[in-house]
């Protein structure tokens, strides 16, 4: 479990987060939402353990962030942040062993490699192995990011959990991708995966997540399952837009839509 | 591309071998392998050179092209390791200011040496320049470093920022010390900013080399961290890397080697940035391929330079800097265009 107590921060005189206090279930999809500027990212930055000068607790399975080791975190914690600018020539193949950086010390054992092959075909990247990264579209190098970190964390860990964040992971997908994308995040929760997602799309967020948990300007103002929570005037108060929540007739969960 | 090609390597070192006996044979007189051969085994028996042949061979013309292939394997993985630290491809090893530092240390002691103490002078002897020129690429390194620095972090941004103030500070101190300098010492300050391998020695050669191993062993262990350091520092951060601690290895490293060549053999510009760069059209951006591969391809490419050096204006001797730039540049201009072409056709170097 990912328990983040009473945590502040604070950018010079700016709050960017106030008492925020959560925690995030393993078995769940845990879906962050919010307007522009509300610190959704801002929160991802602190439990990931990017930025350290914060004030409150962040603990990894009862662990507080700061006892964990940076190398043997990175054993069980990957982070997807939106798109990192590569600028040299790399395979694809390359950048998706980078995932196992953390597991071996100079060259990848067999069980790197054979996780690298595995992680290509769960991503349909079987054919991209060799290719230039720079060459590809955006949408496909986010997949090839998403297969990165899920290589980084393929092996769910000896004890505890393994933790995935993804800030924004949708942005260059088109919607076929969004929904695979989606769907194979959500296949990683059966083995003991805190999966946490910083979401622009209401709606997918509510298709795909188990709990939402709604930030505005820096406070956590709403967080449950979507059908128990998603509702016109939640949307109205936190994004000042008018929307009407109905049912989606297919799937029975709540869908905003734009009057 | 030639990445999985397993000769690539075998290949490469061939081309040093042959590079490294054409340049020993070739000069202003020539050395035959039967020569070669018969000075080292005297050299060894602890016995005098047998001919002129062999006394040029030992004294001059093997150390000479020694300490070219262990600069030009140093400036190679310099811009390696500066490549990556910077995430950007386009740039130089002297962008911290160490060369442009040394410049002005070696250019300040040309001058200033005739008023200097015999007793100071003779205590360092031959390693006089080197000294300063050392001194003075060190001391502009720490002051680019040290400004970088706010809250125990390294901006790249302002290292870059502040390498290109320093350079242009360290760069108009040499050009006031040969404004006031008299003929011969104006003379030997141009030389010494084109780079020049006339002077080297046995001592040079040992004590480059020395610095050389060390520090292409310590490179090597963090090839892995520069890889992930290429998908930016939070990225890398994220798979265990400590990048404020890996950037600070990378300078010191990175100072320690071009300070010590750039101290013995001046300025040498272009090699740092077109060696890893025709190595990435090749092989890609690995550096656990990269830095062999620049360390082999660079000493190649210096030793070759120098023999134009010793060989196209004979009797009389270029500067390298010049071959270097001069080659180096239209090459360089010509694999971007290729480049650039490669990539519109979304081809690239798959």
């Amino acid at each position: 479990m990912l328990d983040i107590q009473s945590v502040h921060f604070s950018i010079g005189s700016k709050k960017i987060l106030q008492d925020i206090s959560v925690q995030f279930h393993p078995g769940e999809f845990n879906m962050i939402l919010g307007p522009n500027g509300s610190g959704k990212s801002s929160l991802m930055k602190l439990f990931s353990g990017e930025k350290e000068s914060y004030q409150g607790k962040i603990s990894y399975d009862g662990i507080p962030l700061q006892q964990r080791k940076w190398k043997e975190l990175a054993m069980r914690r990957a982070v997807m942040s939106q798109q990192p600018d590569l600028h040299f020539p790399l395979t694809v193949e390359e950048v998706v062993m980078m995932g196992r950086y953390p597991h071996f010390s100079f060259a990848p054992g067999k069980k790197d490699i054979q996780i690298c092959t595995d992680v290509l075909r769960q991503m349909k990247l079987d054919d991209f192995a060799g290719r230039n990264y720079l060459t590809l579209s955006g949408g496909e190098k986010q997949r090839v990011q998403f297969a990165r970190v899920l290589a980084q964390i393929w092996e769910p860990p000896a004890s505890g959990n393994r933790y995935l964040f993804l800030d924004e992971p949708l942005n260059s997908l088109d919607i076929n991708y969004q929904q695979e994308f989606l769907q194979s995040a959500r296949e990683l929760l059966g083995k003991k995966t805190v999966l946490i997602a910083v979401m622009h799309d209401i709606n997918l967020a509510a298709q795909y997540g188990d709990r939402l948990f709604f930030l505005r300007e820096g406070r956590l103002v709403a967080q449950g399952p979507p059908s128990a929570i998603l509702n016109a005037t939640l949307i109205e108060d936190i994004f000042r837009v008018k929307v009407a929540v109905i049912e989606n007739p297919l799937t029975k969960i709540p869908v905003m839509i734009y009057p | 591309m030639l990445k999985h090609n397993k000769l690539f390597f075998p290949v490469l070192i061939i081309m040093l071998l042959l590079t490294l006996l054409a340049a020993i044979a070739w000069g202003a007189v020539r050395i035959s392998p039967a020569e070669m051969g018969s000075a080292l085994l005297h050299f060894l028996q602890g016995r005098k050179p047998a001919t002129l042949h062999e006394g040029v061979f030992l004294q001059l013309r093997l150390p000479r092209v020694l300490l070219t292939a262990v600069t030009g394997a140093i400036l190679a993985v310099s811009g390696v390791l500066m490549q990556g630290l910077f995430r950007n491809p386009i740039v130089e090893p002297g962008l911290t200011g160490t060369s442009a530092g040394a410049a002005f240390g070696a250019s300040f002691i040309f001058v200033m040496a005739p008023k200097m103490s015999p007793v100071l002078k003779s205590a360092t002897g031959p390693l006089l320049v080197p000294l300063f020129a050392f001194a003075g690429g060190l001391l502009a390194t720490w002051i680019v470093y040290a400004l970088s620095k706010s809250a125990g972090k390294v901006s790249i941004m302002s290292l870059l920022l502040l390498g290109i103030a320093v350079n242009a500070i360290g760069l108009s101190g040499t050009g006031f010390m040969s404004y006031i300098a008299r003929d011969p010492q104006a003379r030997s300050i141009t030389f010494w900013s084109l780079g020049t391998f006339s002077g080297a020695s046995w001592l040079q050669v040992s004590i480059v080399g020395m610095i050389a191993i060390l520090v292409f062993l310590l490179s090597f262990r963090y090839a892995k961290e520069l890889n992930a350091l290429l998908l930016g520092e939070e990225e890398a951060a994220y798979l265990g890397v400590d990048a404020e601690r890996l950037k600070s290895r990378i300078m010191i490293l990175n100072t320690a080697m071009v300070a010590v060549a750039t101290a013995f053999v001046g300025v040498i510009s272009f090699m740092g940035l077109i060696v890893p760069h025709i190595l990435r059209l090749l092989i890609g951006s690995d550096n656990k391929r990269l830095l062999p591969a620049s360390m082999i391809l660079g000493a190649v490419l210096l030793t070759l330079a120098d023999m134009g050096a010793r060989l196209l204006l004979a009797p009389a001797e270029m500067p390298i800097g010049i071959i270097t730039s001069l080659v180096g540049a239209p090459i360089f201009i010509l694999l971007l265009s290729k480049y650039n072409l490669l990539n519109q056709k979304g081809g690239g170097h798959a």
